[in-house]
């Protein structure tokens, strides 16, 4: 099927001449929703019609035939920084070795085509840019194609395109020949996209355009970020949150050798520095006294306690069918079981840093940021300056996986703060242990479910009450995800579960308690405990009815063709029912998550308490797969981030301070704990999901259920650390 | 002033002797391969070599560098073990937000320079320091295999 797109009628393309020589293609979506922190006035809501500047474009084509693709999302870690290039390449026939890539800037013409604000997250990219990208591409040939045939004086029709070149006959002129004429042309109002069939670049492996630079230490993240007069900020912060400078004591800091200015700024105290030794010395040295406020007396075990009672009512209603205390009541048998996750940091591996450079009328930001337009805001708002003053250099991120996308803007507001304060460039760079100790966590939950069941052993009445912080209180998001007080993704993968929806007789209620620790979505966002949750009570309900794991959620799924696709092609890859090595035995779990279905499988052994995974075989089904293999990375990814979480990852608190604060003690995944792993890919036709998240909420549950295989015990509390000990 | 030989060249640094080699390195001479992740030793971002031992560069002070030859992630195209590592990285495509594998090469690097032919249990051994949040790890694994195959 050939798609013809009429742009037009959802995006406004401009086509202009570099200053330089060439082609820019930019897109806008003027008419997308846009979300702006309060207090920031919508200053290019009226972008249609007005120039777009040259940096605000999607691809490039320079003379001397360089394409340069923009990228609208950041790249941290996820090959979106080849996946986009593929999908202009792709249209454009384009020369794979000429490609660059850039990050955006923080504008208008790079906001989300379905989130509404400049973001990357959800594993929403490559769905959601699927068309954007591919027009760009589609619409740069059209106008490139269309200078040759006016220099050649032949018609359109008897053009080709192949690897950077138009072809007529045996005469060949190159893109970068062609694009100054290009850019003189009027830009079309429709392009026809390639057949899938005709695809030579979409649907293959293709290596990562940014493994080079990686690979040398070339690459330039955030960290890395050096000119003449730059400073180093550390800033001490209240040892709870919400703590506030009552006094400090700077005469041993400013006796370190290099330390410049220490001062007060809204987030604590900041000790400004020629470099980070000098002012982590000078951080040591100084002498903060804080008033604690009211968080001094958090503490896990009590808020344990208290979400257990909580647990024990109905929360607000997030979905209801059917006549649950009837149904109950005729049950032949009830599970009641409850489960608990804590809190978890991100950690990703790059601590967090931001530089600020404030000039007069100005300011320029550097850092790794998944949501730069919020950023853009938030400085804007500190500086008294309007959004588009404020210019994001978005760097590559060493790691994201949601905490560097912050509606707060924590990190970046308090570096425009210190800069602000010091008066010169500054680059604020948190420590690893101000990065555990930093909050913005997966918020804790605890799950609390009650189910009957029928003679069969089939669900007939699941009461499921959930508790725990919400994430989109307060953020943008929060118009569209919060409803009558339930914060939609608190309860996803619970009340649109398909095993909850299939039950007739279902009630999911939903507490959320106020409590002062920062939240975030961590990757996989509320998948990351209902999934543990839904997968492990299907797998006790299955062993409770005698019925083998997988066969049991067949039986359920048998109107959900993607879950048992997922389900049916990791069990045939890991042998499901076939024997294993002696101690070694299975658990499975599958669950949807960001348009995606994944099924994992792992092989686990314990001894003497001691949990082992030896194998975990992934299958996912997310429609289209663009590039392959870094589909397959991503599921690898995952499954190391997910076990990482599983097995040994919490944070915890004690008298209103976390108690963990580095590696040693908030512990992940590593190398001697890695498992074989095997990806398999759902040959499918379905619509597009993700793939940065989903393969993450499946696999704590398949070790568990692995883990009840192995001991009978069941495991309803993460991490499990040494429960079985 | 201090003199370190970083990458074969003799730097003279207005530091004090208790910097951490990470800060000299990044901070002062600006060679920003090298990582900082966790400051104690404990994610292996900042691997560097000292006369070709792999060493935590953020807990390591410049005095114990003296006389000694630090190598950088910078240095490893001139290193012949190096060169068949970043190959063999290429070849199996590690890498996804790629902050952790200056320090993964060096390791691995090291690995291979003393160990021609790691079984799996010497990667763990010589590799579990290295944090990986990514999770590159089967990766990581294939590429040292593959780079053992092709310096064999």
């Amino acid at each position: 099927m050939n798609s013809h797109l009429n742009i037009s009628r959802r995006t406004f393309i401009k086509a202009t001449a570099l200053a330089v020589g060439g082609l820019v293609i930019a897109f806008s979506t003027p008419n997308a929703k846009r979300f702006l922190l309060p207090g920031i006035a919508n200053a290019n809501a009226s972008e249609e019609g007005k120039k777009l500047p040259t940096p605000n474009a999607f691809l490039r084509v320079g003379t001397d035939n360089t394409l340069t693709v923009m990228l609208a999302h950041s790249e941290m870690g996820q090959s979106i920084w080849t996946t986009l290039p593929m999908l202009i390449a792709e249209e454009l026939d384009a020369d794979w070795s000429k490609i660059k890539v850039m990050h955006a800037p923080a504008a208008p013409e790079y906001i989300h085509t379905a989130y509404g604000i400049q973001i990357t997250g959800g594993s929403s990219t490559t769905w959601s840019e699927f068309d954007r990208y591919r027009q760009a591409g589609a619409l740069t040939r059209a106008l490139l194609v269309s200078a040759a045939a006016n220099k050649l004086g032949v018609a359109v029709e008897s053009l080709k395109t192949e690897n950077g070149f138009v072809i007529s006959g045996d005469t060949k002129i190159s893109y970068g020949d062609l694009a100054e004429a290009a850019a003189k042309l009027e830009t079309p109002k429709t392009v026809t996209l390639k057949a899938p069939k005709d695809w030579k670049i979409i649907g293959k492996a293709t290596k990562r355009l940014d493994g080079p630079e990686k690979i040398n230490g070339t690459a330039m993240f955030g960290q890395d970020v050096h000119f003449d007069g730059l400073m180093t900020a550390m800033v001490a912060r209240s040892p709870v949150f919400g703590g506030t400078v009552k006094s400090f004591d700077a005469s041993a800091s400013k006796k370190i050798k290099g330390v410049h200015q220490v001062l007060q700024v809204p987030s604590g105290v900041a000790v400004i520095a020629d470099n980070y030794w000098a002012a982590k010395q000078g951080r040591d040295a100084l002498k903060v006294e804080w008033d604690l406020g009211k968080n001094a007396s958090l503490d896990s075990k009590a808020m344990l306690v208290e979400f257990r009672k909580l647990a024990n009512t109905q929360g607000l209603t997030a979905a209801s069918m059917g006549d649950i205390k009837t149904a109950a009541a005729k049950a032949s048998k009830t599970l009641e079981a409850e489960y608990s996750l804590p809190y978890l940091a991100h950690s990703p591996m790059e601590p967090l840093n931001c530089t600020v450079k404030i000039s007069k009328d100005a300011c320029e930001i550097w850092t790794g940021t998944q949501m730069p337009g919020t950023d853009q805001q938030a400085a804007a708002k500190i500086l008294g300056l309007k959004p588009e003053q404020v210019t994001m250099h978005t760097l590559f991120l060493g790691g994201g996986f949601g905490r560097r996308a912050n509606p707060a803007a924590d990190f970046v507001s308090e570096a425009v703060q210190v800069a602000k304060a010091a008066g010169v460039p500054v680059k604020t760079v948190w420590s690893r242990e101000d990065d555990v100790k930093g909050g913005y966590y997966r918020p804790m939950y605890l799950h609390k479910a009650k189910i009957g069941v029928d003679a069969k052993g089939l669900p007939v009445a699941w009461e499921h009450v959930a508790v725990g912080q919400s994430i989109m209180l307060g953020t943008p998001f929060e118009a569209y995800q919060i409803k009558d007080g339930v914060d939609a993704t608190s309860v996803e993968g619970v009340a649109d579960s398909p095993y909850v929806k299939g039950t007739p007789n279902h009630h999911v209620s939903l507490h959320t308690p106020k409590i002062g620790v920062p939240v975030l979505w961590w990757r996989s966002v509320g998948h990351s405990h209902s999934a543990f949750v839904m997968e492990s009570l299907i797998d006790e309900l299955a062993h409770a009815a005698g019925r083998d794991s997988l066969d049991y959620r067949r039986q359920i799924l048998k109107d959900h063709p993607r879950h048992l696709a997922a389900l049916n092609l990791a069990a045939e890859k890991s042998g499901w029912g076939k024997p294993l090595a002696k101690g070694v035995f299975r658990g499975i779990a599958v669950h949807e998550s960001f348009g995606s279905f994944v099924t994992q499988v792992a092989e686990v052994s314990v001894d003497k308490g001691v949990v082992k995974v030896h194998r975990m075989v992934c299958a996912i089904d997310c429609g289209l797969s663009v590039n392959p293999d870094s589909l397959k990375a991503q599921m690898e990814s995952s499954i190391s981030f997910g076990l990482g979480a599983a097995m040994q990852s919490e944070v915890t608190f004690k008298d209103g301070m976390v108690q963990q604060s580095n590696f040693h003690d908030y512990k992940v995944m590593r190398m001697n704990e890695m498992p074989k792993v095997e990806v398999y890919i759902v040959q499918s036709t379905e619509k597009m999901g993700g793939v940065g998240e989903p393969g993450l909420p499946p696999v704590a549950p398949a070790v568990t259920n692995a883990i009840f295989a192995a001991t009978g015990k069941r495991i309803r509390t993460l991490p499990i650390g040494d429960q079985l000990v | 002033m201090i003199t370190l030989n970083i990458n074969g060249k003799d730097v003279q640094l207005d530091a004090a002797e208790d910097m951490p080699i990470l800060w000299a390195l990044r901070d002062i001479v600006h060679l920003t391969g090298t990582k900082f992740g966790c400051g104690m030793a404990l994610c292996g971002a900042c691997t560097v070599h000292l006369d070709g031992q792999a060493i935590r560069s953020c807990v390591t002070p410049i005095a114990a560098a003296v006389g000694k030859k630090i190598s950088t992630i910078e240095h490893m195209q001139n290193d012949k073990v190096g060169q068949a590592v970043q190959a063999a990285w290429s070849a199996v495509d590690v890498v996804q937000c790629g902050y952790c594998q200056s320090g993964q090469i060096m390791a691995a690097t090291a690995l291979l320079t003393s160990n021609q032919k790691p079984t799996d249990e010497d990667i763990d051994a010589a590799m579990s320091g290295n944090i990986c949040r990514c999770g590159t790890y089967p990766r990581i694994r294939a590429a040292i295999h593959e780079a053992a195959n092709k310096l064999a």
